[in-house]
């Protein structure tokens, strides 16, 4: 775990969160709690990119010029920093524009493999009818809308493992729901609504059992603690970069070796091709068979510089930190009259919860608890998250949500606490 | 500005205590539709927020009626409560200008100084020019009760056969 000077140390790291304390006097705070949501960058990620543009831009994987050369190591250097990262081997990593994509790479893998394209070595990813799709009640859109997507091309039928009261899976009811016809078990790492870690070994140990395979979103566990995507033994995962401190516009893919090779392709055309003619084209193994057209090559290198600047600060000691600020955070919401936390209300056991914590103020809609935190320089998110079936759910349309992430202080806490506290008597005076 | 501006008590008696709210009989299969209706749906899809908006044409009179139930912040509940004390029972051509003028009014980046003539309790609003992010809060109600208003109005016989309804029909949110 940090003390106040090691955070003070990270937080002169992040150029934009120094940009707003110097204009503190001016009358302007940021307390940023919104890391859930996208992440603010070091330093070290912002002079990658540009380092990249200024010694080493070409187009990559094409062109015989030394510059290209440079630009290609630095490409598949980055892919390997990322790979090592969450513990996988460079084969393993495809990258996408988003997390979003990723996860459609998988579903339309299946699509695709389902209208017969692939050949023998697709089989294990055609489905129809008689087949299910297993997700869970807390999936982000990105997680569920995909699958729904199969499941309306293929047939398969789509079923939900439910959440309790407490923010939790119901895994009895999990266990129930898939069975020998379920062809994949698709289900968050770690909910960026309720914050709830879930348990990834024992849900893949399930769909194993029956043959299924797996696809983890990982954009909310990646970040804020340390993944090792084998050990856990997913088939797939997706995280995104803007999220982990690394920029938008590209995210993740990572897929056991041996499926990713016989996944059929989602976008085509340039560059992931061996031979072409008129009518038919053969595609290039994993990684390269996904990644058609140009790459977020400055991307992917601010990311590996990213990943380099988690490791490096300790993924252990951030998740210590992150883990401390969610008890101080839930422990002071519960004492604010009105205040009700949606999702697990305390931290179980170490790593069952992140330091993102949605909540519903009595009597005041998100939009306007938001307003009013914004006004005292409190950023968070106020919606739905990408999850209307989930705030659904829990019986309410939005919630407000505060995330922290390895810079936040206990003194933002508690200013957000604080604020809170005045929301009610601001709204129903 | 401060919040107090942005959320003036007129907003927030609104937000309370609703005018025109009330459960709508488009979700209602045993209830009779008018023969001049319409109804609209609009959500904010990025919080969720929903509006249903109801607009009966009298048949003796052709003045409206209207009926609203939604869910949303108090900009929203607020301004649809607004919206409907002041188009209860006025005739479209008496709701036409104030709806151009509380569009006109959301659009001005808090330039606008309100004509609180025209726009009654809706002029409370002007500060929420000012925040991008609210101004589909407070335009939502009114975006349903234009669609709504057309449909109710499509066959209405207008004395002067004029069917319009005042504001247009694509105008942006």
């Amino acid at each position: 775990m940090f003390d106040a000077a090691e955070v003070e140390r990270i937080r002169n790291d992040f150029p934009l969160l120094g940009h707003y304390q110097e204009q503190e006097a001016g009358g302007r705070r940021l307390a940023y709690l919104d890391s859930g949501a996208t992440s603010q960058k070091p330093l070290s990620v912002l002079e990658a990119e540009q380092e990249f543009y200024e010694r080493r831009n070409a187009a990559v994987h094409r062109g015989a010029h030394q510059l290209a050369v440079e630009a290609t190591e630095a490409f598949e250097d980055a892919r390997a920093a990322v790979a090592g990262f969450v513990g996988a081997g460079e084969r393993e990593i495809v990258w996408a524009k988003n997390a979003t994509e990723a996860l459609n790479l998988v579903a339309y893998g299946f699509v695709n493999a389902s209208a017969g394209l692939g050949g023998p070595e697709a089989e294990r990813f055609r489905i129809g009818p008689g087949a299910n799709l297993v997700i869970t009640e807390m999936e982000h859109h990105a997680n569920l809308v995909p699958w729904q997507q199969v499941a309306a091309h293929t047939g398969a039928e789509l079923r939900v493992i439910p959440v309790t009261d407490a923010g939790r899976l119901d895994l009895e009811r999990a266990e129930a729901l898939v069975d020998s016809a379920t062809a994949v078990l698709a289900f968050t790492h770690a909910s960026n609504v309720l914050g709830t870690v879930n348990p990834a070994r024992r849900l893949v140990d399930l769909a194993r059992a029956h043959d299924a395979v797996t696809v983890l979103d990982a954009c909310q566990s990646v970040p804020h603690f340390g993944v090792d995507l084998p050990a856990l033994g997913v088939d797939f995962a997706a995280f995104s970069g803007h999220k982990m401190l690394g920029p938008t516009g590209i995210g993740v893919l990572y897929g056991r070796a041996e499926l990713l090779d016989a996944l059929p392709p989602f976008l085509t055309g340039g560059s992931m091709i061996t031979t072409v003619d008129y009518q038919q084209a053969s595609f290039m193994p994993a990684p390269q068979r996904f990644e058609a057209g140009t790459q977020p090559v400055a991307q992917a290198v601010g990311l590996a510089a990213a990943a380099r600047y988690l490791a490096e600060t300790g993924m252990d000691r951030i998740a210590a930190w992150e883990e401390h600020l969610a008890g101080r955070m839930l422990a002071g919401l519960q004492e604010i009259p009105g205040v009700r936390v949606i999702g697990p209300e305390e931290i179980g056991q170490p790593g069952d919860r992140l330091a993102t914590v949605a909540f519903d103020v009595e009597g005041v809609h998100a939009h306007d608890v938001g307003q009013f935190l914004d006004e005292r320089g409190i950023a968070v998110r106020v919606g739905h998250h990408c999850a209307q079936p989930l705030h659904r759910r829990f019986g309410v349309t939005a919630t407000t949500r505060a995330s922290a992430y390895l810079h936040t202080t206990e003194e933002e806490i508690d200013v957000l606490l604080g604020t809170v506290a005045e929301v009610r008597g601001f709204f129903l005076r | 500005m401060s919040l107090e501006q942005l959320y003036q008590q007129v907003i927030l008696d609104h937000a309370r205590q609703r005018h025109g709210n009330t459960v709508p009989i488009s979700g209602l299969p045993e209830v009779p539709r008018p023969p001049y209706f319409g109804h609209s749906h609009q959500v904010n899809p990025t919080c969720g927020d929903e509006i249903t908006v109801e607009v009966e044409r009298r048949e003796e009179d052709g003045r409206i009626v209207l009926r609203w139930d939604g869910q949303g912040c108090s900009i929203s509940m607020a301004s649809a409560s607004v919206l409907s004390e002041l188009a209860q029972e006025a005739k479209p051509d008496e709701v036409a200008p104030v709806m151009a003028g509380f569009q006109a009014l959301m659009h001005s980046r808090g330039q606008g100084a309100p004509d609180e003539e025209l726009l009654g309790d809706a002029a409370a609003f002007h500060g929420v020019s000012r925040y991008p992010a609210r101004i589909k809060c407070a335009l939502l109600a009114w975006k349903a009760f234009e669609d709504a208003l057309r449909q109710a109005s499509a066959d209405y016989p207008d004395e002067n056969g004029d069917r319009s309804t005042g504001a247009g029909r694509n105008e942006e949110d």
